[in-house]
């Protein structure tokens, strides 16, 4: 009990004196997650508008994929990257394990599903005379799709904003490819589970800490786009 | 002169079941009140006006005399044009944004009552300055302007009718196809539309194209009277 509470009490003496260590980890959480996003986004929201709008053959079987895929359970994505960036594996050559590199293109592979899918959904639920309005107003079919997009602005935000709650708080597939080297590749939630491992309270409480209120932030961010969209479509 | 399209042997059915049958008919500059019964074919043959819609057979043909500098001055177009799967080539685009349907359900943007009417500017890459200039003259002329900042979901049924109108108009068709403007409307708001539409006439004498059931309102808009029946035109003479 006694470690507990000296944890919590040195935690909060680390968040307020803003240690340089805590501050780095944060940071490369920040910089990782949102450079994996940004990756997920200018490939999943083409991807998601695509399905949502064109119709083509295996149409129904990426839909599948893409909603299955949401659910991939981060540490099997980390075991599949480390078998091919391993020095053994395909790409080995390229020297990207352990490096915070692997831990993007690790990301990427999580949230991209969740920005396609909920892109997807946001999109082929808007009402279909959006199209036909902006046809007969002389819209080229690229012209349509950017319309559709933007009456499907805030499911989309919303999709983007998931996907970002989702790698800040995902541990297994960055823990396995970035291996939590410390000044490097450690980030917040590898941080947090290996320094509880080894009994370092004060670290771990303190990031959990901030992890929390980042994940409070997002889903009040989330909560306030989504209540906008709402009373903007007139419901 | 502006626009004149001319339908010829068009033939159009839905799971079998024929809606327009050997339809022809040639449209100059005017108004033209195109009735008939709910169900007639009148939605489907704007919509086959209007490229939004392949007919299983039949030509249309669009001349115009003042668009020399286009490429399609005298340009007959052939299908495939907007199917299902939206394959449609370049020149095809050129014609289409020569003419407008205005929808019965209008399908107004989530975005301000002024972006909504400036879109079709904007797609043609036309320059800020000017839309806005454009805009703000259509927008009240249609009685908007003090909802130009409006979310335009929030338009009550009389004042989306007149967006709608206003977004088809800035665009300043050769031929403007209304279908059922007045529909879904008060008196008030049908008034204005009427009186919209009488302007318009003699403000730039476009090819008015409008689908009602009210059979007074051809009275009111002193056009032509069409009438669609068994998937054909007719035109009734008094
Ligand atoms: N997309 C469609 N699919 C199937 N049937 C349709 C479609 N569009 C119109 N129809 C049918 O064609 C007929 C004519 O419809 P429509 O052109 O809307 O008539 P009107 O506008 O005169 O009321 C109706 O029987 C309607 O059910
Ligand atoms: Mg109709």
């Amino acid at each position: 009990m006694d470690s507990i509470t000296e944890g919590i009490r040195k935690a909060f003496l680390l968040i307020f004196s803003l240690d340089t260590e805590l501050l780095g980890i944060i940071f490369l959480s920040l910089k990782v997650s949102g450079i994996a996003l940004v990756i997920a986004t200018i490939t999943g929201l083409p991807i998601g508008a695509l399905v949502g709008l064109k119709r083509f053959p295996l149409r129904r079987v990426t839909i599948s994929l893409m909603n299955t895929f949401m659910g991939l359970p981060p540490v099997v994505v980390g075991l599949f990257l480390y078998l091919i960036l391993s020095r053994s594996g395909p790409f080995g050559f390229m020297g990207l394990l352990y490096t915070p590199s692997a831990m993007v293109i690790a990301q990427s592979i999580l949230a991209f599903p969740i920005v396609a899918s909920l892109s997807h959904s946001a999109i082929v639920n808007v009402d279909p005379i959006i199209k036909q309005a902006s046809m007969t107003l002389g819209a080229t079919p690229f012209q349509v799709t950017l319309n559709m997009m933007r009456e499907a602005r805030y499911g989309i935000i919303s999709g983007v904003i998931a996907a970002f709650g989702r790698v800040m708080a995902e541990v297994g597939a960055i823990l396995v490819v970035g291996g939590n080297i410390a000044g490097y590749t450690r980030v917040m939630t590898t941080t947090i589970a290996l320094e509880t491992d080894k009994g370092n309270f004060e670290l771990a409480i303190a990031l959990g800490v901030i992890l929390l209120m980042i994940s409070l932030i997002i889903n009040m961010v989330l909560h306030l786009i989504q209540r906008k969209g709402m009373v903007k479509s007139g419901i | 002169m502006s626009l004149v399209l001319s339908l010829t042997d068009i033939w159009k059915s839905y799971n079998g079941k024929p809606v327009l049958k050997d339809c022809s008919y040639s449209f100059g500059a005017g108004i033209y009140v195109l009735m008939g019964p709910n169900g007639s074919g009148k939605s489907t043959f704007l919509r086959i006006c209007t490229l939004l819609e392949n007919p299983d057979e039949g030509k249309i043909n669009y001349f115009s005399d003042t668009h020399l500098s286009l490429p399609l001055l005298r340009g007959e177009l052939k299908w495939g044009v907007f199917s299902e799967n939206n394959i449609f080539k370049k020149r095809d685009i050129e014609l289409k944004r020569r003419i407008t349907l205005l929808l019965p359900r209008v399908g107004v943007f989530n975005t301000t009552v002024f972006k909504n009417a400036a879109y079709g500017l904007k797609i043609r890459g036309m320059g800020h300055d000017e839309i806005e200039k454009k805009v703000n003259t259509v927008l009240e002329f249609v009685g908007l302007s003090h909802k130009k900042n409006h979310n335009a979901i929030m338009l009550s049924s009389g004042e989306t009718q007149r967006l709608g109108i206003a977004r088809a108009m800035v665009i300043e068709p050769e031929a403007l196809f209304l279908d059922e403007p007045t529909a879904s409307v008060d008196q008030e708001n049908t008034e204005i539309i009427e009186n919209i539409i009488l302007n318009m006439k003699e403000e730039n004498g476009s090819t008015v194209i409008i689908a009602t059931h009210d059979t007074s309102q051809a009275e009111r808009l002193v056009g032509r009277v069409l009438i669609m029946q068994n998937g054909k035109i007719i035109e009734k003479t008094f």
